[in-house]
């Protein structure tokens, strides 16, 4: 079996740290691409420099100053020390924090284009039936945003799968805790374990590969009702 | 400005909007758009609001629905006050329904998933009864099951205007409902539009720039132009005016409110009666006693000094010009008509006929050469000879 126990132990802490981490990066990318679809704050700008930032920036730079802001010297260290939590770097939610920030341009920018492409009209239709700002919000709103939010999901999924720079930065290499499939691919190579490498490696590129092709053909199936949103908006 | 039977403050809807907008959101490119605008219309009934476009018409029914900020301005709606000093019911609490002109229904949800929308926010669930109701009225029984982006432009404004009945409201806006279709849509939506009319018992705000629309739709009638109002009154009178403040061109003509007197069976033939006269058109079933009301363009009327027995039109009605004013064409001529009936021709003396404006007259709108080869002034009495009527409702 070239799989082993601790190759095993990597997928499945990839695959947690993923899943919280989208679940996590829908619930606050949501209102903030909401709100920066709507928004003619003068703080737009400067502030969707920072959210694309971590797709510039290379990741070892965003991890240094997570490291630096999460020890023992920084304020959040100080925080969660003082709270008795100990720091958070070289732990998995260091890991969930890190990662939140270096996948949150993937999950706001689809969120935030869906909810521009409405325009205000569907939420002015809804106004005159009587649904106040919050029930449009569920109701109007979100369902037609649905095609960004699976696009947002997946994307945000698929890249905290593929995060490497900044997980070694912040999270080091703990068998468990900190040590993803993309370290343990590292960590292979670095003991000339090819095999190893290639079967990681693979399962990787076909993992990526189908995660990308089911989101084109599910959205090439909404080129229709696609049509439908742009339809709502007014086009003299 | 205000037509006069306020008597009752509970009744009419009276606005004053006084703001302008900044050039990023008005239409005009350069300048800021200003609504200047004052009305106290009544509680019932349609009222049309009439201009070109860039006028201001949208902006005043948004700013009516609360869609449009409108800083400073006082609303009004039978008896409640909407909007006053700092306070302003937010779009969702006016008791309103909104017609846009653009495709409004939301794709996500089939055609009964938005009139269903429409029931569950409603101030009192409307009775089954009601709901198929509108939904005959608007004779889109077979389309519910359909998804609505299937369906035709026509067919979605259609179900819109059942969605916007559906939350049963107190003052119904309609932004240009018919002006996104083409003919053949506008021609299937408007006798649904006639038929709301005549059910429905709120007042309704009609926006539109066609002067056919509104002959058949509206009893009142607010002119904008520029943001300002400049003109507002009864349709049929506001209408029948030489000097309508918005240029109509072709479209010029009168509206005369007319009851079927007499209906010809052996000619297919009905006659209308109104305040000047008769007219005769084609029987189209109305039973002795309708009220109809009819719309003669001005350039379908020709006048003759005579009365020309030897001729295929069949309404020549005795008339007096009032007036002689400019077209906008300048080989044209509009003349005002009032109509003296048959008796009165008769006894009446054209040394002292004095020109008044009556609320029922006609306009010819006739070449300039012809003016003068006929040599009209004010106060003479001609046969107006009508070549065609239209039965405008």
């Amino acid at each position: 079996m070239l799989i082993s126990e601790s190759d095993l132990s990597a997928i499945w802490l990839t695959l947690r740290l993923a899943t919280t981490v989208t679940l996590l990066l829908l619930l606050i990318g949501t209102p903030l691409a909401l709100w920066l679809a709507n928004t003619r704050s003068r703080l737009k700008g400067p502030l969707s420099a920072l959210i694309t930032l971590p797709l510039v920036l290379p990741p070892t730079v965003l991890g240094f100053y997570l490291l630096l802001f999460m020890g023992p010297n920084g304020p959040l260290g100080q925080l969660t020390t003082s709270l008795g939590l100990g720091t958070l770097a070289f732990t998995f939610w260091g890991l969930v924090i890190a990662s939140l920030l270096y996948s949150l341009p993937f999950v706001v920018q689809p969120i935030q284009n869906a909810f521009a492409a409405q325009g205000t009209h569907p939420a002015e239709v809804a106004a005159t039936l009587r649904a106040s700002p919050w029930n449009t919000f569920w109701h109007v709103r979100l369902p037609l945003a649905k095609p960004g939010i699976v696009t947002a999901t997946v994307l945000g999924f698929a890249h905290t799968v593929g995060e490497f720079g900044v997980v070694l930065m912040i999270g080091g290499n703990i068998p468990g805790e900190t040590r993803v499939v993309s370290v343990q691919i590292y960590d292979h190579v670095e003991a000339l374990e090819y095999a190893q490498a290639h079967w990681l490696s693979a399962a990787m590129v076909i993992f990526s590969f189908s995660v990308l092709l089911a989101l084109y053909l599910v959205q090439q199936r909404r080129q229709t009702s696609a049509q439908a949103v742009v339809g709502l908006r007014y086009e003299p | 400005m205000s037509h006069n039977n306020t008597s009752n403050p509970q009744s009419g809807i009276f606005g004053r909007f006084q703001f302008g907008l900044p050039p990023a959101t008005a239409k005009s490119d350069a300048h800021s758009f200003v609504l200047d605008a004052e009305f106290d219309l009544p509680g019932s009934g349609v009222t049309g609001i009439f201009g070109p476009s860039g006028s201001g018409k949208t902006t005043l029914l948004r700013c009516i629905a609360g869609l449009q900020h409108a800083p400073g301005a006082t609303l009004r709606v039978n008896g409640e006050t909407w909007q006053h000093g700092r306070q302003s019911l937010p779009t969702h609490k006016r008791p309103i329904g909104f017609v846009f002109q653009q495709p409004s229904l939301f794709p996500h949800l089939s055609a009964k998933g938005n009139l269903d929308f429409a029931c569950r926010r409603a101030r009192t669930q409307p009775a089954q009864a009601t709901i198929n109701d509108i939904i005959d009225l608007m004779g889109i029984g077979h389309l519910l099951q359909r998804n609505s982006t299937q369906l035709s432009g026509g067919e979605q404004q259609r179900i819109a205007i059942a969605r916007a009945l559906l939350i049963q409201p107190r003052l119904l806006l309609m932004d240009e409902p018919l002006s996104a279709l083409d003919n053949a849509r506008k021609q299937e939506i408007l006798p649904y539009l006639e038929t709301l009319h005549r059910t429905l018992d709120i007042p309704v705000l009609y926006v539109t720039h066609s002067a056919d629309e509104l002959a058949r739709l509206a009893d009142h009638l607010v002119v904008l132009d520029n943001g300002k109002i400049t003109a507002s009154g009864p349709a049929t009178e506001l209408m029948s005016r030489a000097d309508f403040p918005v240029p109509l061109g072709d479209d010029i003509g009168v509206l005369l409110q007319t009851t079927v007197r007499e209906i010809d069976h052996q000619w297919q033939l009905a006659r209308a009666d109104f305040d000047g006269g008769a007219i005769w058109l084609r029987d189209h079933g109305d039973a002795i006693g309708t009220d109809i009301r009819l719309r003669i363009l001005a350039r379908d009327v020709s006048l003759s000094r005579s009365p020309t027995e030897d001729t295929s039109i069949l309404n020549r009605l005795p008339v007096q010009v009032q007036e002689i004013s400019d077209d906008r064409d300048s080989a044209m001529a509009l003349i005002t008509l009032g109509a003296i009936g048959e008796v009165d021709r008769a006894s009446s003396n054209p040394e002292n006929a004095e020109p008044d404006r009556g609320t029922n007259a006609l306009l010819a709108r006739i070449t300039r050469r012809s003016l003068a080869h006929l040599q009209l002034k004010r106060g003479d009495q001609v046969w107006a000879q009508i070549k065609s009527v239209a039965i405008a409702r």
